[in-house]
């Protein structure tokens, strides 16, 4: 077994720009679920907007900066559209709408008969629209190595990309910090404890949870972008299980957290490279590399169950927090 | 009123209410809730049917009567937690009627619940520094600028601290609202309801699921609020705690508000009686056929036969 390259592939998934992307989608959710208690099952629908509507604006010749503008503003109309009817009802309606939502998003742009705009099927291939994003890149042609992790400097899966995805993390959970210590915050989590107290001292609940919607889909958008970045934008790789995954990174790392939605997307990520490479690298054949894909998928759903089970409150969440609620 | 500095608020909202007339409906000298024809039905069932109801201002009045009154129908509509079929009312001047539960909050009028609603997973001083009002940093922008908010944070945590200190709720600060007892829960809201500096308090069962030794505190509370000048509505089913407390009752029964009257003489109004005991509550008491023999015997046989037919189900 080579150990050192199974090591070098874990480290290299603690700074890979996916990791960065669920972390920024995890930490979205942490607004919608962690602060506010919404639920939602859609988080995958907002990372698509914010992949697709990227993608088709540079597509069509928009800079970098209305490109993600564009895909930030789809993300907040997709917010206040699922908002609208269902943040005024009990918190299972929106979980019931946004996994619907999110779904209805992925097959309309999947669709054929869009394929002039969204690529239908086959999605929107990666040299269609990296190119703004890797011309904007200050760094030098050419690729760069730190000890054994060697990436091209500006193109596709490059240095560029981590800087800009591992500054938006560090920018997203400055704000989240920031947000969960203010009054703003107080209320969203008066909000998740039990939304009619909140309403009788006089706060407008639902525009709170309104605003929460859109900010946690925000953070979402951004995430899809990083998402794609490296590769191609592709509806089905947007799908439920990427909500699904973006849960267990949650709930991993602990909601209502500041750090628990980096550290669960590091820690699930890292893990699931360690089985794969291992699993891929045992001396007798047992497992093909197929199924070491499938075989760490089918670890990381009975590590949701077991968190959920024995540690609910995460890796850095406050056990008494849980009890009091279990009362 | 120099005249009157020597009489204390309940002498002197008992004079003032002296000549109130006792009968459902009555007009106050100084009323703070007028309400007009409320209605609000559930399907075929009418919850809340209230022609008048006018509330004094700066009295404790008691909302009592039988289970399935509408009460507390009465009390979400007034409040902004449900909005009725029909029917206008009015707070402190102003219209409320089908006002959102936030805004009727903001105009002053704050309540309680009967399920008491504390946020467990908040502090008990987090609970409190909630219901302040006026703080710019609840907005999603200017909450990230903590100097724009800081000053008034300042504030709300020592009016809180005050607050909770005169409710006894200091030594538990900074514990999880969860692990309060039932009564200090009930504490806690009724504290968190004065951050809002209200004008009115609107009480659901305050003595629900609170210990005797809590009840005597909760009480002294409840009248320091009118000594201070706010309005209080509450429901309440211990009638102890109603003559101890309140300057006047009104009585519901079925939806509609049937007897009003100062504490001391209400239970011996004819209708309240009728409301709590239900003896032929739906026969007209002024009916002179009840006091004869026949109708009687006939009344009788009627229930007989009835508890026949429930033995033959059973």
């Amino acid at each position: 077994m080579d150990w050192t390259r199974i090591l070098t592939n874990v480290v290299g998934e603690i700074f890979a720009p996916a990791t960065a992307a669920y972390a920024l989608a995890a930490i979205g959710l942490n607004v919608h679920f962690g602060m506010t208690g919404l639920i939602n099952m859609g988080q995958a629908g907002f990372m698509l907007m914010g992949a697709y509507g990227y993608a088709i604006a540079t597509m069509n010749g928009w800079p970098v900066w209305m490109a993600v503008i564009a895909a930030l503003t789809a993300a907040a109309v997709f917010a206040v559209i699922l908002g609208i009817p269902t943040l005024s009802l009990r918190g299972d309606y929106l979980a019931i709408v946004t996994i619907a939502a999110a779904e209805i998003a992925r097959l309309t742009v999947r669709s054929s008969s869009l394929t002039a705009v969204t690529g239908g099927n086959s999605g929107i291939s990666g040299n269609d629209f990296k190119g703004s994003f890797q011309n904007a890149c200050p760094l030098p042609d050419g690729s760069w190595s730190l000890g054994p992790f060697q990436y091209s400097n500006c193109l596709s899966n490059s240095w560029w990309l981590r800087i800009v995805a591992w500054s938006l993390v560090v920018i997203a959970i400055v704000l989240v910090w920031r947000w969960m210590r203010s009054p703003w915050g107080r209320v969203l989590k008066g909000i998740r404890e039990d939304e009619d107290a909140v309403r009788s001292l006089g706060k407008n609940v639902y525009g709170y949870k309104m605003q929460a919607l859109v900010l946690g889909g925000l953070f979402g958008a951004l995430g899809g972008m990083i998402y794609v970045l490296p590769s191609a934008v592709q509806a089905d790789a947007l799908g439920r299980t990427l909500t699904f995954n973006v849960w267990t990174i949650l709930l991993l790392g602990g909601a209502a957290t500041v750090f628990g939605p980096l550290l669960g997307s590091i820690l699930m990520w890292t893990v699931l490279m360690f089985i794969k490479s291992t699993l891929r690298d045992l001396p007798f054949d047992i497992v093909s590399s197929t199924q070491a894909e499938a075989f760490s998928w089918v670890l990381v759903g009975v590590t949701l169950m077991l968190l959920v089970i024995f540690r609910p409150q995460g890796i850095l969440g406050d056990r008494k927090e849980v009890a009091i609620d279990a009362r | 009123m120099p005249a009157d500095a020597h009489i204390t608020p309940k002498e002197r909202i008992a004079k003032d209410l002296a000549a109130v007339p006792r009968k459902p409906g009555a007009a106050k000298p100084d009323s703070i809730i007028v309400a007009d024809n409320v209605t609000r039905r559930f399907g075929g069932m009418t919850a809340v049917d209230v022609h008048h109801l006018e509330i004094q201002r700066g009295a404790i009045t008691a909302l009592i009567g039988p289970n399935g009154a509408g009460k507390t129908t009465l009390f979400n509509l007034l409040t902004g937690f449900d909005k009725p079929n029909s029917g206008e009312w009015s707070f402190d001047g102003k219209e409320v009627s089908r006002m959102s539960a936030a805004k009727v909050a903001r105009a002053g009028m704050v309540r309680t619940f009967q399920l008491t609603k504390a946020l467990s997973r908040m502090t008990v001083l987090e609970n409190m520094r909630l219901g302040a009002t006026d703080q710019s940093g609840e907005g999603l922008l200017r909450s990230l600028v903590p100097p724009l908010w800081r000053t008034r944070e300042a504030e709300i945590t020592a009016q809180a601290t005050e607050l909770l200190e005169r409710f006894k709720l200091d030594t538990k600060a900074a514990d999880f609202a969860g692990s309060l007892s039932g009564g200090q829960r009930k504490l806690l809201e009724m504290a968190r309801a004065l951050m809002t500096k209200p004008t009115m308090v609107m009480l659901d069962e305050p003595m629900a699921g609170v210990n005797p030794a809590l009840t005597q505190s909760l009480l002294g509370h409840i009248q320091d609020l009118r000594d201070e000048g706010m309005t209080v509505l509450f429901v309440e089913h211990d009638m102890h705690m109603v003559r101890h407390i309140s300057d006047w009752v009104v009585v519901m029964a079925e939806g509609r508000v049937v007897a009003e009257g100062p504490p001391a003489t209400i239970m011996q109004d004819e209708a309240v009686v009728d409301a709590y005991l239900g003896a032929h509550h739906e026969t007209d008491l002024g009916d002179d056929s009840l006091l004869d023999d026949e109708v009687l015997v006939e009344l009788e046989a009627e229930a007989e036969a009835e508890e026949h037919r429930t033995q033959e189900d059973a």
